[in-house]
């Protein structure tokens, strides 16, 4: 057991229940002094419950946690601060309005002889704190708000490494970080790590993992899935064990008829960037096509949809409905371009929970109508009936309230709503995430339909591979906000797709 | 017969109609003639009834702008200094001549008032709806401030209007049987039902109040709907400041509306619109603002004095808001199944 000796942190079989789920399965997690260790795992694997498990935010229900070679109980963040266990999140947690100083030593201020806070002693040792462990000199007496995003995250760092830390949680730091400043941070990581620090390092950017991390730790649905040491486990083999689907090699999947696009692009996009979310993005989407966006969830498949839509408005480039350029200030510009969006979140961006499925199936065409032109009750009526019918959703009649419904059958709903406002491009954002398989390929086959026998343009999202392989015709892929490559009809493949997400994949033919 | 009974104790004003009803049946007992109606010599109608509901006016016009607020989720608390604001402006521009002669024409005057109010809508619609700032502290800094703005537009005094049309507002037409009070409320909840009705407002504000988000992604211009909401209840106080300063015929700053808007959101409660926006029931607000005006005219009939009676008031209004609470509800439902459980278990030892 010469192993144990090397290792800083051992969590042995933790299990974490909330109430009626079980968040964390018999999770095991190891770090050794001195190393970088990534976690890795698709949203909802159970990263930040075991992050959270290990600062104290939550509490294990079993398993057993060693630290420093003692058997540990993390009861509050305080307390595993205190151990030596630091964690610096996402968003900067600091106070905007109090200078760098005070945020350094809030909570633990060096005293005078009176018992009041010795200021020029603070500011004296956050000027050498911040000089001597990360190089950077900067005036510490400014208010922290004077100083980017990026800065106060070196300053987060400073403040948690100053706390006797052995190790440092980083929870997405580089999100909203440039490459220059990711480049300082790795910097500050490596050097971190020479003074025998050990550092968890969360992150969706799988190019960022490969170069700054020792090994890597991958959970999935709240299972142990493996630790593996990065140089023997390739990308495309992170991404399968990830989403849990075996890449086999040429398998490509039976297709079911697609819908063949028509020749003229119903939209249109030149160089659009939305700042940190979309990075010159240039795609074309055909009438009578269904196009799937493929990428990691983070990877800003989402946020090209919104901006589509309008949910999210560009800074620069161009789109284009039907050869002529549009200009975009609010999801109603693109609804009168007949574009219909639904979106990810179907609890929190789609339902109205206490409306009645009638009511949610007209609002988007009420909206788009305006609300002086008030469709009549009986037409509300013979729409909402229409719908029911159409998409056979299950309800005890058209005014049950739309909260009362399983999710397939709210999503059904959603789709609905869209389909009355008669859209020309249609894109479904996850939609069927968390319905039954029934469901599902219901909503597949909507697609294909709809883009078939309407020649309605379909843009298709979807963390399952094998879902876009069945339904689009051409898949469109996204990394670190970039579009990266397409595939086209026989090229779409899980193995293909997947490969392309790893950065594997570079088309059939060159 | 039975399932019309079935339907209406199911319906949203099954609670504030009952509330409503055993007060008048308290009064019916205790308040002799309560409810006789006669016809004074000059044409109006006269009795505790007409009282009440001449009374209610204003407060109902408050609610009904206060109801779309609330169902928003939002919250207007600046309304009864609102009230105060207007009925200053109406009575600044008709001037206090003894003469009786107005200083500018009475339309002038009204169409100020309104649009006063309107203008205060458009400040507190601009701080929620553009600025993002929480409706309560939004609405609070017109609440503070509009009561120093009525002071400065009548320089700190009460300001008598001898102008005699003035005064037909808060009381009667000459030759018109209801008060005009009256009328001008059957007119805007008339507006209120024709916009429920006839537009898709009421369909944006309710989406609004239940999930912005969700209504933003539906296409819904969430901030021209906030924007409306707090518009119209500034119209409101319009109105009812009009209404409230012809009831004295004077401009009196510091109590014209005072507390109104408790009593508004009150109204809107005991209605059966929740606080936290969503569904919202125009019957229910106007039967709540009813109810709390009867409640006053009762306390004050059996010789409640006035300063006791906000203690009064407010024990009663507890009592229908715990009824109508969910908790309660529930806890009748598991009390009625523990009773009915119990009668099975006797007939079962019976047999």
């Amino acid at each position: 057991m010469s192993d144990c000796e090397d290792y800083i942190l051992q969590m042995r079989h933790i299990d974490m229940f909330f109430p009626a789920v079980k968040a964390l399965k018999d999770v095991s997690f190891n770090l050794k002094k001195g190393e970088i260790i990534s976690l890795m795992g698709e949203n909802g694997a159970g990263k930040s419950t075991l992050v959270k498990v290990l600062t104290g935010v939550y509490h294990k229900t079993n398993g057993e946690i060693i630290f420093d070679g003692n058997k540990i109980e993390p009861t509050t963040p305080l307390a595993s601060q205190k151990m030596g266990i630091s964690t610096v999140y996402q968003e900067v947690n600091l106070c905007a309005n109090l200078s760098v100083a005070e945020n350094i030593y809030i909570g633990r201020e060096p005293r005078n002889s009176i018992g009041g806070i010795d200021w020029p002693t603070m500011q004296k040792n956050a000027s050498k704190l911040l000089f001597d462990s990360l190089g950077i000199d900067i005036d510490v007496t400014k208010e922290l708000n004077f100083y980017p995003v990026a800065m106060q995250q070196m300053i987060a760092i400073a403040r948690a490494i100053d706390t006797k830390c052995k190790i440092l949680i980083l929870d997405e730091p580089t999100s909203s970080l440039s490459d220059a400043e990711t480049q300082r941070l790795f910097k500050i990581m490596r050097s971190l790590k020479e003074q025998g620090i050990s550092i968890i390092f969360i992150s969706h950017f799988l190019e960022q993992i490969y170069t700054i991390c020792d090994r890597i730790t991958i959970l999935r649905d709240g299972s142990y899935i493996g630790e593996y040491e990065i140089e023997n486990l390739p990308k495309i083999e992170l991404i399968s064990k990830m989403m849990g689907k075996e890449v086999k090699d040429g398998e490509i999947e039976s297709d079911v008829e697609k819908s063949k696009p028509r020749a003229n692009n119903y939209i249109e996009t030149s160089h659009v960037t939305v700042p940190g979310k979309v990075k010159d993005l240039t795609l074309d989407i055909k009438e009578g096509e269904v196009v799937g966006f493929a990428g990691l969830l983070g990877s800003g498949r989402s946020e090209i949809a919104e901006t589509l839509f309008g949910t999210m408005l560009k800074s620069s480039g161009d789109i284009y409905v039907e050869g002529v350029k549009v200009s975009i200030k609010s999801p109603m510009d693109m609804m009168k371009h007949k574009v219909a969006f639904c979106p990810e979140d179907r609890k929190v961006q789609g339902i109205i929970g206490d409306l009645s499925v009638r009511e949610n199936i007209i609002l988007a065409l009420q909206a788009k109508m305006g609300m002086f032109s008030h469709i009549s009750r009986a037409r509300q009526n013979k729409l909402a009936d229409y719908y029911i019918d159409l998409l056979r959703i299950k309800v005890s009649d058209r005014e049950q309230l739309i909260k009362n419904l399983s999710g397939g059958n709210q999503q059904k709903v959603i789709i609905a709503r869209w389909l009355a406002t008669q859209p020309s491009l249609l894109i479904l954002d996850e939609p069927t995430r968390g319905i039954d398989v029934g469901t599902k390929t219901e909503i597949e086959n909507l697609a294909v339909t709809l883009a078939k026998e309407k020649g309605m343009s379909v843009v298709f999202i979807s963390g399952e591979m094998g879902e876009m392989v069945r339904t689009c015709s051409r898949v469109m892929v996204i990394r670190d906000h970039v579009k990266v490559t397409e595939l086209n009809d026989d090229e779409i493949s899980t193995a293909h797709i997947m490969q392309a997400i790893a950065g594997d994949y570079h088309g059939k033919s060159v | 017969m039975v399932n019309l009974f079935r339907s209406f104790f199911k319906s949203s004003l099954a609670l504030p109609l009952m509330a409503l009803f055993v007060l008048l049946m308290f009064n019916a007992f205790f308040v002799d003639d309560f409810f006789k109606i006669e016809v004074m010599e000059n044409g109006n109608l006269y009795g505790r009834p007409v009282d009440i509901l001449y009374r209610a006016s204003s407060l109902i016009i408050l609610s009904l702008g206060m109801t779309f607020v609330i169902a928003t989720g939002g919250i207007d608390i600046s309304v009864g200094a609102v009230v105060a604001i207007s009925s200053a402006t109406c009575c600044v521009l008709l001037g206090g001549d003894i003469s009786g002669i107005p200083a500018h024409p009475f339309f002038v005057a009204i169409l100020c008032s309104l649009g006063v109010g309107i203008l205060a809508g458009i400040w507190n619609g601009t701080l929620v709806a553009k600025f993002k700032i929480q409706a309560m502290v939004a609405t609070l800094i017109l609440m503070t401030a509009g009561r120093g703005i009525a002071q400065l537009m009548t320089d700190g005094q009460i300001i008598t209007v001898y102008y005699k049309p003035f005064a037909y507002i808060g009381g009667n037409i000459p030759g018109v049987m209801l008060p005009t009070a009256m009328l001008i409320a059957i007119v805007m909840v008339a507006l209120v039902i024709f916009i429920d009705r006839k537009t898709s407002i009421g369909l944006m504000i309710q989406s609004v109040g239940i999930n912005a988000t969700a209504a933003r992604y539906a296409g819904i211009k969430v901030t021209a709907v906030l924007f409306a909401v707090y518009i119209f209840s500034g119209f409101c106080a319009g109105c009812a400041g009009l209404i409230e300063g012809s009831l004295i015929r004077a401009a009196d700053a510091n109590n014209a509306g005072l507390n109104m808007e408790m009593d508004a959101i009150l109204a809107v409660t005991l209605g059966g619109t929740l606080m936290v926006g969503g569904r919202y029931y125009i019957g229910g607000t106007i039967i709540g603002a009813i109810t709390i005006q009867t409640l006053t005219t009762t306390m004050y009939a059996v010789g409640v004095s006035s300063d006791r009676l906000p203690a009064v008031k407010a024990i009663v209004i507890l009592m229908i808001i715990v009824i109508q609470s969910e908790k309660f509800k529930q806890m009748y439902q598991d009390f009625k199944a523990k009773r009915l459980n119990h009668d099975a278990h006797k007939e079962a030892e019976n047999a």
